[in-house]
């Protein structure tokens, strides 16, 4: 099959951007869309055009790495599906595609599709862990972790950190990708004991870098890991009891 | 301890230069590593912070081992290439972890878990090394549920075990097909936590191109700066390399795009010793490759094998649809073949088998280049609901993947790169040929023999990363106390960014007309013929030749376009696939000079009557450990020889 690429190409985070358009000829319907990307740097590459720079790692959908603005929806037209999982059978012959990167004030785009998505790291750093030095362990199965708490907290927990949550937002908002840790360590006995001070140390550090949701739900549409929204009003009940719970009475941090 | 003091010059030959000390402890085998602990120099608390330690890689091995020494008190770098410690290859592991708890009553304990895990690896890993890790493992759940990774559960919350190759108890837990995930997050998490607490400080994008040796240890690295290309050195009292395998020698692996072998060869060529490079996993379980543009090949757990049965037509060359064929025209090739463990046989067996069916013209699907694993009986007998909580994640990535539905059509799946062996050779406290450079996780040899069971890199990469290198990397450090590192300007610096940056230069300077790609996928089928999961000499010295050829190519034809000073993603590549065209010729002669089978390293001149692979206890007990001579010299083999005391080396038999 036949595509024609519209792909914003962009030399660094100081100069400005465009769009570039490009022929992908002979392109296997069985294809991956990163696949049909490599198969465009070879081009230019053979034909001294700098290759498309962007993102991509584990190629299975579980790094996070890859994230595209494809025809203007984040990952592209298939639901539950990360970039590099999608195929070009997804397309039609002769289709133009727009592919843009994460568009995001907390994601500076740093060559062509590739953007700097490190405030997400903060984010975990300002509260996202369980306090438990190695080492210092009790048995697993001392404590019990009722079974509909364990899998509600990996249904959160598979967030793979891509940010198409973000991307998908009106107000570039960081919501679903904060509350999904939160709800995942906050659903197991282990995370108790941090609970509050984690929900109101990451809610706060996240809304240094990003907008406010305003429950459009744009972002579990996006969600490669089809997160639900859910999350976000847990977040939101546990951020408005922190503010007025008394820590120190609730066996809490301060 | 300099090389020198390992190496011990008994018996040399030209060929068997010296014979390496792993010093391993004195003691009975359950009373190892106690004792270790309780043998090695410590460092006090309040002296800790006056020590620097260079970690590169986050994955398990590598963020784990970051988390803990920072919890420790040490000052830890640690270096990604990735955007993100988070995304790390340890994330992509799927099944779940190995551990002797003996949770579900089916007897196994440490001793099983270590006897397992030898026998798998086919007698060629080190006892001592093993049985530390079956008794690591139990902490290693205890920590990670403890740190909130969500495992399976029972209905009144305790832990849920399911079954894995090689074994006949079930000791793996998991985390529905996101073992990996899981558990890497946890390492993420606690490693950010120390970069809350100050004591590790994060440098992504960053991509290792060198070590630094001074009088004979290490002393640091040089680091190029993947988005602005400015190349830094970064020194410290120790440096840990906890930078994965090498599959992507094969360019088609289950590895992510980016894993490679550079930090690991920089070493190696800087005295480290290489062990039993051509130790390599060949996976059973992945999706077939469906066409030559295909960038890597994905993985299903082999978690699958515990409901899925394996099949292909009795008669080759059988067209019909796979529900159009009876019964009586399939063939359940490993339940045939293996009884007692069926579908389960571990990972080599498995490969080498569907690798007979493919030889055999009764390979399936529209290159026939596959096998089936039907999960109809299971959901027959299970419901199609439990198939879907055990592998729902696995049968969407599949139909995502091939646009079949697993539910419905068995799924084809075939062998693929997926997991190496060798590495690093390292002694008992992980320590390098060269001092003050350690290797942590799939980067070092030390624990899976000839082949690894399912469900034992996690509890590898765990292990050596919070358990096993915190505690003994301070018997190195303790000698450096109040010695601070080697300034960055010291010449041994200066001329390594030198020579990082001249090798920059010339991969940028070739001005041919092939891409990276091309040569990497060149590679690739070299190596995955005459070097993946059958071996004989003609083809292995039909492939030194080749790759030789290939390099040649290379550094007169290469194309690698723009400049070093921005983001390159071909320049990142170029370096690394330079490096594999000479790893790949350590592999192969390695191979060469392997002569009997065991594990994932198949010599079609060494087998037995029935097609399995074939040992020589006599000749090649021990791991075969290289040493680099420089570019156009021959590299040399050390030798570790292995005892197995506690495990009588058998014939292995899955029958």
């Amino acid at each position: 099959m036949d595509v024609r690429l519209r792909v914003w190409r962009q030399e660094n985070a100081e100069t400005s951007g465009e769009f570039e358009t490009y022929e992908a000829n002979d392109i296997s319907p069985e294809a991956s869309f990163l696949e049909m990307l490599d198969q465009v740097n070879e081009q230019l590459n053979a034909t001294g055009e700098d290759p498309i720079a962007f993102d991509s790692d584990c190629r299975e959908g579980i790094c996070g790495a890859c994230g595209l603005m494809i025809n203007g929806t984040p990952h592209g037209p298939q639901r539950g599906t990360a970039t590099c999982q999608l195929h070009m059978r997804k397309f039609d012959d002769g289709e133009q595609i727009t592919i843009e990167p994460w568009r995001a004030t907390a994601f500076p785009v740093l060559k062509d599709l590739i953007v700097d998505r490190s405030a997400f790291d903060e984010i975990i750093e300002a509260g996202g862990f369980i306090t438990a030095n190695i080492g210092s362990a009790p048995d697993a199965n001392a404590t019990l972790v009722p079974r509909t708490a364990a899998e509600a907290a990996m249904d959160a927990a598979a967030c793979i950190g891509c940010a198409a949550c973000v991307a998908a937002c009106p107000n570039s908002a960081a919501n679903l990708f904060t509350a999904a840790k939160i709800v995942h360590l906050g659903l197991l006995p282990q995370g108790q004991p941090e609970r509050y001070l984690r929900t109101v140390a990451m809610v706060e550090t996240m809304e240094e870098y990003f907008g406010p949701c305003t429950n459009h739900g744009e972002c579990e549409t996006a969600c490669p890991k089809s997160i639900s929204i859910d999350v976000i009003a847990w977040m939101n009940r546990d951020y408005v009891a922190a503010q007025w719970k008394n820590f120190r009475k609730q066996g809490q941090q301060v | 301890m300099r090389v020198s003091d390992v190496v011990t010059k008994a018996g040399a030959t030209a060929t068997d230069a010296s014979v390496l000390d792993p010093r391993i402890p004195e003691g009975p085998i359950q009373a190892k590593w106690d004792q270790h602990r309780f043998d090695v120099k410590l460092v006090n608390p309040s002296n800790r912070r006056k020590y620097d330690i260079i970690v590169i890689g986050t994955g398990l091995a590598g963020a784990g081992a970051a988390a803990a020494l920072g919890e420790l008190g040490y000052n830890v770098k640690a270096f990604t290439y990735n955007d993100s410690p988070r995304r790390a290859h340890s994330i992509a592991a799927q099944g779940g972890i190995n551990a002797a708890k003996n949770y579900p009553n089916d007897n196994d304990s440490i001793f099983r878990l270590f006897y397992d895990t030898v026998k798998g690896g086919d007698y060629r890993s080190r006892e001592a090394n093993v049985y530390r890790l079956a008794q690591v493992s139990n902490e290693i759940i205890d920590q990670t549920v403890a740190q909130g990774a969500p495992y399976a559960r029972e209905y009144g919350g305790l832990l849920d075990n399911r079954s894995f190759g090689g074994a006949q108890v079930a000791r793996t837990f998991y985390a529905r097909g996101q073992t990996g995930q899981q558990l890497l997050l946890t390492a993420y998490q606690a490693l950010e936590r120390q970069v809350g607490a100050g004591r590790v400080q994060v440098f992504s994008r960053s991509e290792m191109l060198e070590i630094v040796t001074k009088e004979g240890r290490a002393v640091g690295v040089v680091v190029r700066d993947l988005v602005t290309g400015e190349i830094t050195s970064h020194s410290a009292h120790a440096v840990v390399l906890a930078t994965g395998g090498y599959s992507n020698v094969y360019f088609l692996s289950t590895n992510a795009m980016n894993c490679n072998a550079t930090a690991i060869w920089r070493a190696h060529r800087k005295g480290a010793y290489f062990a039993n490079p051509c130790f390599t996993q060949i996976h059973p379980t992945c999706i077939p490759a469906s066409d030559e543009h295909q960038s890597k090949l994905t993985l299903m757990s082999e978690s699958l094998r515990n409901d899925g049965r394996i099949w292909v037509p009795v008669n080759p060359g059988d067209q019909r649809p796979p529900n159009e064929i009876p019964e009586a025209d399939r063939d359940y090739y490993l339940e045939r073949q293996y009884p007692a463990f069926g579908n389960l046989v571990p990972r080599d067996v498995a490969s080498r088998a569907a690798m007979r069916m493919i030889d055999e013209e009764r390979g399936v699907g529209p290159l026939k280049n596959g096998v089936y694993l039907d999960f109809a009986d299971a959901i027959e007998r299970l419901g199609r609901d439990t198939i879907e909580e055990r592998y729902g994640n696995l049968f969407e990535m599949y139909e995502r993947i091939t646009d079949e539905d697993p539910y419905t059509n068995p799924m084809r799946i075939y062998a693929a790169p997926h997991y190496t062996m060798g590495g690093l050779w390292v002694d008992y406290d992980l320590q390098t040929t060269i001092p003050g450079l350690f290797s942590s996780g799939e980067a070092n040899f030390s624990d899976h023999g000839a082949n690894r069971l399912g469900a034992s890199a996690l509890m590898q990469g765990v292990a050596d990363g919070y358990f096993v290198l915190p505690a003994t990397i301070s018997n190195y450090l303790v000698d450096w106390l109040n010695v601070d590192p080697v300034p960055t300007d010291d010449p041994v610096f200066v001329e390594a960014e030198t020579a990082v940056t001249e090798r920059m230069e010339r991969l940028l300077s070739i001005g041919g007309t092939r891409s990276v790609d091309h040569f990497h996928r060149r590679l690739g089928h070299i190596m995955i013929e005459y070097c993946g999961m059958s071996r004989s000499r003609e083809g292995l010295e039909k492939a030194i030749a080749e790759i030789a050829a290939l390099r040649g190519e290379f550094w007169r034809d290469l194309r690698v376009l723009g400049e070093n000073e921005s983001l390159n993603q071909s320049l990142e590549r170029a370096g690394r696939v330079a490096d594999f065209l000479e790893l790949a010729d350590l592999m192969c002669r390695d191979a060469l000079d392997r002569e009997e089978s065991c594990g994932g390293h198949f010599r079609v001149e060494h087998q037995t009557d029935d097609g399995e692979a074939l040992r020589d206890d006599t000749n090649y007990a021990h791991v075969s450990a290289w040493a680099w001579e420089g570019e156009d010299t021959e590299p040399t083999r050390h030798k570790e020889p292995l005892e197995f005391e506690y495990v009588e080396p058998t014939q292995r038999s899955y029958k």
